[in-house]
């Protein structure tokens, strides 16, 4: 009894580990896309806001690049589906004894590391290039061109993998029905094969588009001078993060979301008519409605009105409020500052007293210390982060508020982010 | 165009194994023919060379006295009914049903009043908007034998159609299949495991076993003249004694089993070698098999009644036969009078030797 209890919580509590580790980080990530801080964090929470959203539909750079990425992904799309579906069709018809041998050879780009895959395509079309004499404003030194055929060479093998499992399923037999009945082999083609497997190729054409969007390790070689998505977030991360990249992996999580839910729906509804048309075959009565439109399924329904309730409240919680709320967060941060620099003022004079009359400062020289802590405290200028964040809080709070810009002098101790490493540093320098 | 189809020295083989050997058949226009045999003897793959879905190692197949090699499936006169039906299930009924026509480019309007007409062949009226799985399985046969009508065949196949379907079912189909058969007038060619199915429906039988062709012949000359053992056994019941022959004439045969020696006709044809000193069976029909109530037989034999099981119309009697290790069976009518004997009690039996077939052992003779 006892021990089944223990058991029992125990199992509870690895599922709910297993959970947060699934998912921990992205709903940590998720929530700082709407905090308005200028930094992706938690806490200190300060407003609810959804201006990184805004922000993200401003960056020309991020944008292009998502262009880019969704035109070689249908790039990719268009390539591999139908190279999947031919290998996988090939499958069948090679003998038996060499179908292993077949299937191992048609997966392994799956199984070689994206980044030689990159440098291959690369090199392989370079030399193709020269062979050719082309100029380097050729296709052959294109970065979407490249990008596409270097992707496709592994993106192909997982659809092939969706192809077969599908044509495992399909009875030959009536592919030699329907030539016996007097159609053709690209008829029986179209007619039988096609359809039945019409379901395999928007999975198969899915999958493709989602392997070539989020790819990165061959994408960073093949693109050139051009960048995807994955490549200007890559190298924007080196440069310093703000919330707009949680708040673009928000929309992508969200869309994702959807298109489960979307996908589920349809799957149960696939069943259902299914399970339907068995009853029927049994004589029972043909229940009415059970095959209203798939945009009319109620499922469909609740999915798409909790997903547009979901935005419109984010939406309004995130711009309603948000000015006063900042006011008042940077009221709050002003005042701590001022609470620091009091005691740090004192601290000084109390130093300052200690050290006696060996080099005294006036009250004018301590202002100017605190005003500017870049130039009066070192330690912390060299510290990279706080350099970043130093250039990053700047741009912001310009752009936010130039009105209060008007200091400044002032804005970066109004960095919270600034003003830590700064305490940090000055607590350091006193314990030493 | 005449239909008749011929199998001329056809042998089939894959790899080392022997699928079909030395066939030779003529199959009438016009008429059912069947092919009777047990699992895995061959019947499909003969088929199938008809059909065209595959190609005689040897030989050639005939139809309407054109040599059909290397003509593909689709360009044969011939239409399938597959085994497992293979119909299309992302389809309607009708789409089923007019496949042919759709592949042939005809328009969707006739395409449709053509299905219709087939569906009310099929007694499936108002049905055509279904899908096929919505069907039951009476219902999706008749819907394959519309779809292969509707290609307007010289030669319909049919592989096992009925083997699907529960015993009811299967006998009514029976009736429709022989009636629909009659009332579209071209050849069908069925094959069956079931004995019924070919003996009630065809005009003519070949009975086959293991790749070969035992006898080909109507129903009842299978019946009540096999010619070789392995039709003897396998049609119908029958009970078997085995034997060396001691004596041959033109009409008999006399067979010294060690139940005693055993008068009987001997078998024409294919099986008609007979010798003397040869492994040989002797075959009786339960219902050719009596009790000896003092009447003259040809042949008697002694035995213990083992069981006795009252079925309506008949009564089955089981023996233990001297010198026979199998239980012998025994049927007589039911006509109101009560059994002779009970069940332990030491009796004869007796058939005459015109009623009996004396076969060479053949391939059975290991048994
Ligand atoms: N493609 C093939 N390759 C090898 N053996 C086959 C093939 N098709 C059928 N056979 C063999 O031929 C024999 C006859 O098969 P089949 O014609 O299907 O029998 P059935 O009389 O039950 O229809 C079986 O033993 C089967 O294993
Ligand atoms: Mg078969």
């Amino acid at each position: 009894m006892t021990s089944d209890h223990i058991r029992k919580s125990f199992s509870i509590l690895f599922v709910l580990i297993f959970f947060a580790y699934l998912f921990g980080p992205l709903i940590i990530m998720s929530l700082t896309a709407f905090n308005s801080s200028s930094f992706p964090r938690v806490t200190p929470w300060e407003c609810f806001s959804v201006e990184w959203f805004e922000f993200l539909t401003k960056d020309q750079k991020l944008i292009e690049g998502l262009q880019n990425s969704v035109f070689i992904g249908l790039g990719v799309v268009c390539l591999a589906v139908p190279m999947g579906l031919a290998g996988a069709l090939m499958l069948t018809q090679v003998r038996e004894r060499v179908r292993p041998w077949y299937y191992t050879i048609t997966i392994s780009p799956i199984l070689v590391p994206g980044v030689v895959l990159g440098i291959s395509t690369l090199l392989f079309w370079d030399r193709v290039g020269t062979m050719f004499g082309a100029s380097r404003e050729s296709v052959f030194y294109n970065g979407f061109f490249l990008t596409i055929i270097g992707q496709a060479t592994f993106i192909s093998a997982y659809t092939m993998l969706v192809f077969i499992s599908r044509l495992q399923r399909f009875d030959r037999v009536q592919e030699e029905a329907a030539l016996d009945l007097g159609a053709t082999h690209v008829q029986t083609f179209r007619k039988i094969l096609l359809p039945f497997l019409k379901p395999a190729i928007a999975s198969a054409a899915v999958l493709a588009f989602l392997a070539s969007f989020e790819n990165y390790n061959t994408t960073v070689f093949t693109i050139v001078s051009e960048s995807t998505l994955t490549t200007f977030l890559a190298a924007k991360v080196r440069h310093g993060i703000n919330p707009s990249i949680s708040a673009l992996a928000v929309v992508i999580v969200v869309l994702t979301l959807l298109g489960a839910a979307l996908h589920e729906a349809f799957k149960r509804r696939e069943l259902a008519a299914e399970k339907e048309s068995a009853r029927v075959a049994k004589g029972e009565q043909k229940s009415r409605g059970a095959q209203s439109r798939f945009l009319f399924d109620p499922t469909v329904i609740m999915i798409l009105l909790i997903f547009t309730a979901g935005l419109g409240t984010a939406y309004f919680a995130g711009t309603i409020g948000l000015d006063e709320c900042k006011t008042e967060v940077l009221a709050e941060k002003r005042r701590i500052v001022q609470e620091r620099i009091k005691k740090r003022q004192q601290k000084t004079m109390f130093q300052d007293a200690g050290r006696q009359a060996l080099t005294p400062l006036t009250q004018e020289e301590i202002k100017k210390r605190q005003a500017a802590p870049g130039t009066s405290n070192f330690q912390g200028l060299f510290s990279p982060e706080n350099l970043e964040e130093q250039v990053g809080t700047s741009k912001e709070e310009t752009q936010d508020a130039p009105g209060r810009a008007g200091t400044e002098n002032f804005q970066s101790i109004f960095a919270p982010r600034n003003l830590e490493e700064q305490v940090g540093s000055e607590e350091q320098k006193q314990s030493e | 165009m005449s239909a008749d189809v011929q199998l001329n020295d056809v042998w089939i083989r894959f790899g080392d194994f022997v699928a079909a050997r030395d066939v030779n058949i003529h199959i009438q226009e016009g008429e059912f023919f069947s092919f009777l045999g047990p699992s895995g003897c061959g019947k499909t793959t003969l088929l199938r060379a008809v059909s065209g879905f595959l190609d005689p190692s040897e030989g050639q197949v005939l139809i309407g006295g054109k040599d059909m090699a290397g003509i593909g499936p689709n360009k044969r006169p011939t239409a399938l009914i597959f085994q497992n039906l293979a119909l299309f299930p992302l389809m309607t009924v009708w789409e089923n049903i007019a496949f042919s026509l759709e592949v042939k480019g005809i328009g969707k309007e006739e395409r449709r009043k053509k299905a219709n007409e087939l569906l009310e062949l099929i007694a499936l009226p108002d049905q055509g908007e279904k899908m096929v799985n919505e069907l039951s399985g009476g219902q999706k046969q008749r819907v394959a034998i519309a779809r292969a009508l509707a290609a307007e065949p010289d030669v319909l196949l049919l592989d096992e159609p009925l083997s699907a379907l529960d015993l009811k079912l299967r006998q009514h189909m029976r009736t429709e299949l022989r009636a629909i058969q009659q009332r579209v007038g071209i050849t069908f060619i069925y094959i069956t495991h079931d004995q019924g199915e070919a003996l009630t429906m065809s005009d003519h039988v070949a009975v086959m076993s293991q790749g070969v062709i035992q006898q080909v012949a109507d129903g009842s000359t299978i019946y009540d003249h096999p010619e070789t053992a392995f039709v003897a056994s396998f049609v119908g019941e029958n009970n078997m004694f085995s034997g060396k022959i001691t004596e041959v004439s033109e009409e008999y045969a006399v067979v010294e089993t060690p139940s005693g020696m055993l008068r009987a006709r001997r078998t024409k044809g294919k099986g008609g070698s007979l010798h003397r000193g040869d492994e040989a069976f002797v075959f009786i029909r339960p219902e050719s098999l009596k009790f000896v109530n003092g009447s003259a037989f040809d042949n008697r034999v002694n035995a213990n009644i083992k069981q006795q099981e009252f079925e309506g119309s008949f009564w089955q009697v089981f023996f233990d036969v001297e010198g026979n290790n199998r239980t012998v069976k025994l049927s007589m009518v039911n006509d109101g009078s009560t059994l002779p004997h009970e069940v332990g009690d030491r009796v004869e039996l007796g058939f005459s030797a015109d009623v009996a077939i004396a076969t060479p052992a053949g391939e059975l003779a290991a048994e």
